[in-house]
């Protein structure tokens, strides 16, 4: 349902660092279905930029097409959105990122949206290691052309129909991790102590950073039988750790302790505090991260948690070597080179 | 055979990927450089070694620089062809071969004239290394064609002087295969053949250059700073060119950094998104492409066009439809983007006729893109692109500011009262719109391929949809004046 909201602001409500309360964070009203789990993961984005004090018109948010791809619309109402075409919100973010360097994108996708129609151009994102947070909101069905399968349906999985799911389901995560992605964490909409926490190290973390969020769809996902229910994915969650994101505290020397606990240090200083949950799983290592996935299904676990980060590759425009202005801000006098050149141009075509 | 000159078609039959291309151009370089309109033209397979290519040269006094029927000399230098060469030379006309192997005498005509020249062998005497006897072969023929067309001998040696500068024994190199066989030519033929050149000024400052690259260097002047594009024949060079020119004017000599971003991306889907996702983000991209590319480009072009963002395609066209003939020139792709897309989608399309306006309309179709905030299709094909034509020079008015179109700065956004993203304020069609990252708290709103309203806000309402649909053909009209005028080109024979 939407209608608009109250514009009365708390006088006493809590501001950030920068003197924005959570309000200036929000979005309009959602339209998605009470209880969907996209609103939950819309709400943690609100959490985490307002507690990162973000400016938010420094954040774009780009999506693809479906419920989860409405998002953009419900959080961050002073930035700039782009709700494109379906599956290729990575191509616009793409452009977007190359246009500016200078601000933050956050990629929103469907389970749709990116294991099917988007599957070509998720998969090169990741390669090209584009600084951007990259969200699939993962319910295992279509929702908004009304539940159908998705391939991250699990194989077996039951739909409300009755129908069980013959084929092999895609794991986002694991694919993420194999084809390069820097940061690669997956979350339950419902843990909001978790979430916040990653999509901060996200947003922090320079280079392609993927969250694959469990998000039930509760109007055509959410019965017994399916695996991502609000109950199954309750059942059968398991985190690697349980983490805490410290911005940029330099006296901290980034190392890790003994034990269970240690600490990775993002590019610019800042620190993912981590609790280790999981046992044989350094989430520095590929290997080993691919491996705890791996485990997990096997036991029809859902690992959850921060699964892998490398902070040392370095992003597309590192790559590219793109000056350290945006490029967006260039002008003629950057980018014409002008008539002199051009007569020594003509003479060599003579 | 009558006696012409400047008015003649020379055919060279080439095995791909044997280094005749040069050696080719390097005839047709001469003749315009002594001053005579010429047209060369690739005609060449979809493959990259082993099949047949031809390169046809047209000199017309007259300027007249479309192909015609009829080969006044065939220069086969391929086994392969040859069956099909003899047959294609004009009655009268001249057979130019390889002699070290004798012609098969199914290949005698007795209405042409034939010129043996051992090509082979001569160069197998002159050179040691292979890949030289195999390249020298073909200046070999260009030295007997000098001879016996007349053409100025020092001109080919400046050339060859340029082509290879710093090289000296390069030069030496081509420099006595020319001279072989010039001197074989004189010894064996009558010269000079009853067509043949003669200076003249036709010239003047012309330039010879291919669109693709004018194309590339339309962008670069133009001031597109991102380029996304999937390899296609004919299009691929717009982005070679691109880099090359990019490489030379845009790196920041004291950092090495680049004020370019070019990606090849993993299909043309993808490459229209990026310029679609770097043009709204206020950076001016592009992309190039052929048919299929534009095909696959149909759903990004309709959400430019009804979000309202600027973009811009280079269609090097090709012959269809489907894969079709790839290397071959067509202007299929003219129905497709004029209206690519579902619904009531209308394109506005460039379509040069020469490299100068290859360079000017796509530096031109950056402003328009930016200006109408909608996709510019700057329409040529695989003749224009591919091709080295005659062209008027490229020229820059320094001081030239790049159009923006209707952007709201910061300071600008404190001074309006309620944004409207797609309000028509100047009665134009053409809504004002603001880069994200602008203002903390105001012209913030959101792109959507939906229905809005004024306001960008999603709206399915029958009067907002028609009030929307009306401003984008209001813009249409106001798109009408500020593309080039068309020209008609007549011949003057015909006019009343
Ligand atoms: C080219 C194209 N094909 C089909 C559709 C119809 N469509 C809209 S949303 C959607 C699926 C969305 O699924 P998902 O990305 O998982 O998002 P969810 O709604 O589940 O959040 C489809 C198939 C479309 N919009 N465009
Ligand atoms: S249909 Fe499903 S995914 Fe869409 S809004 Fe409703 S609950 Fe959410
Ligand atoms: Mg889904």
């Amino acid at each position: 349902m939407s209608y608009l909201k109250p514009l009365f602001k708390h006088p006493r409500l809590p501001k950030n660092k920068l003197g924005y309360t959570l309000k200036e964070y929000e979005g309009s009203l959602s339209t998605l279905c009470a209880g969907c789990g996209h609103d939950s993961i819309s709400a943690a984005i609100v959490q985490a930029c307002y507690e990162m004090a973000v400016e938010p018109h420094k954040v774009a948010k780009i999506s693809g097409i479906g419920c989860s791809s409405k998002t953009p619309t419900y959080f961050l109402g002073n930035s700039h959105g782009f709700n494109s075409v379906h599956g290729r919100m990575p191509s616009v973010a793409t452009g977007a990122s190359m246009a500016n360097k200078d601000m933050q994108y956050f990629g929103v996708s469907g389970d749709g949206d990116s294991a099917s129609i988007g599957m070509g151009q998720f998969v090169h994102v990741i390669r090209r290691n584009l600084n951007m947070v990259y969200i699939v909101m993962n319910n295992g069905c279509y929702g908004l052309t009304k539940g159908q399968d998705s391939a991250t349906a699990d194989q077996g999985s039951k739909s409300k129909a009755g129908s069980i799911n013959p084929f092999q389901a895609i794991d986002l995560a694991s694919m993420a991790i194999e084809l390069g992605a820097s940061f690669v964490a997956q979350s339950f909409s419902g843990d909001k102590q978790q979430l916040v926490p990653l999509i901060k190290a996200a947003m922090q973390h320079k280079g392609f950073a993927f969250l694959n969020v469990i998000s039930p769809c509760v109007t055509f996902n959410n019965n017994p039988g399916s695996t991502k229910s609000y109950d199954y994915v309750r059942e059968h969650i398991e985190a690697t750790s349980t983490l805490d994101f410290v911005p940029e505290m330099p006296e901290i020397k980034a190392s890790y302790e003994s034990g269970k606990s240690s600490r990775i240090a993002l590019h610019d200083g800042s620190l993912i505090q981590l609790n280790k949950l999981a046992t044989d799983w350094d989430p520095e290592n590929r290997i080993s991260a691919v491996n705890a996935l791996q485990q997990a299904r096997a036991k029809q676990e859902i690992l959850t948690g921060l699964l892998y980060v490398n902070s040392e590759w370095k992003d597309l425009h590192g790559v590219l070597n793109t000056y350290h202005k945006p490029l967006n801000r260039l002008d003629e006098s950057d980018l014409c080179p002008g008539e002199e050149n051009l007569l020594s141009i003509n003479a060599g075509y003579r | 055979m009558k006696k012409a000159i400047n008015d003649f078609i020379v055919r060279f039959a080439n095995v791909n990927g044997t280094g005749s291309a040069s050696a080719n151009f390097l005839f047709a370089k001469t003749i315009f450089r002594m001053g005579i309109p010429v047209t060369p033209k690739n005609i060449f397979p979809s493959n990259i070694q082993g099949l047949p290519t031809w390169y046809e040269v047209r000199v017309s006094e007259k300027g007249y620089l479309g192909r015609r029927e009829g080969i006044d000399l065939m220069v086969c230098v391929n086994p392969q062809s040859m069956a099909q060469d003899v047959k294609n030379v004009k009655s009268g006309g001249y057979f130019m071969y390889d002699s070290t192997k004798k012609l098969p005498a199914e290949y005698l005509r007795d209405d042409i004239h034939y010129l043996g020249v051992p090509m082979m062998e001569m160069s197998n005497e002159a050179f040691s290394d292979p890949r030289k006897r195999q390249l020298l072969k073909n200046i070999i023929y260009v030295g007997a064609l000098a001879k016996l067309l007349n053409m100025e001998v020092e001109a080919i040696k400046v050339l060859i002087g340029e082509q290879f500068e710093g090289k000296a024994q390069l030069i030496d190199a081509n420099m006595k295969a020319l001279q072989l066989g010039l001197d074989y030519a004189a010894k064996h033929f009558d010269f000079p053949l009853p067509f043949h050149l003669e200076k003249r000024d036709l010239i003047v400052d012309k330039i010879l250059v291919d669109g693709n690259t004018a194309c590339g260097l339309g962008a670069v002047y133009g001031g597109a700073t991102v380029m996304a594009w999937y390899p296609i024949t004919p299009s691929t060079s717009v982005a070679e060119a691109f880099e090359h020119y990019c490489k030379m004017f845009r790196i920041d000599p004291d950092t090495g950094e680049h004020k370019y971003a070019i990606i090849q991306a993993e299909d043309e889907l993808a490459a229209m998104g990026m310029v679609i996702g770097a043009s709204w983000n206020g950076a001016r991209a592009f992309t190039a492409t052929s048919g299929p590319g534009v095909s696959l480009m149909n759903e990004f072009l309709g959400l430019a066009y009804f979000a309202e963002v600027p973009a811009v395609l280079v269609d090097v066209q090709r012959a269809g439809p489907s894969t079709g003939m790839p290397t071959r020139t067509q202007q299929p792709d003219l129905l497709l983007a004029a209206y690519a897309s579902h619904g009531d989608t209308k394109h506005v399309l460039l379509l040069p006729a020469s490299p100068k306006e290859c360079f000017d309309y796509t530096a031109l179709s950056l402003d328009l893109a930016e200006r109408l905030q909608t996709p510019i299709m700057v329409m040529t094909d695989l003749d224009l692109g591919m091709n080295d034509h005659i062209s008027e020079p490229f020229h820059w008015e320094d001081g030239r500011q790049y159009d923006r179109g209707k952007v709201l700065s910061a300071e600008e956004l404190e001074h309006v009262g309620k944004f409207g993203r797609y309000l028509d304020v100047d009665g134009d069609g053409i809504p004002y719109r603001t880069y994200p990252g602008t203002h903390p708290t105001k012209g913030a709103f959101f792109t959507r391929g939906t229905s809005k309203d004024e306001y960008a806000a999603y709206t399915e309402d029958g009067a907002a949809y028609k009030r929307n649909m009306d401003r984008l053909l209001k813009k249409w009209d106001t798109a009408k004046s500020l593309v080039p005028k068309a020209q008609l080109y007549q011949e003057k024979t015909n006019q009343k």
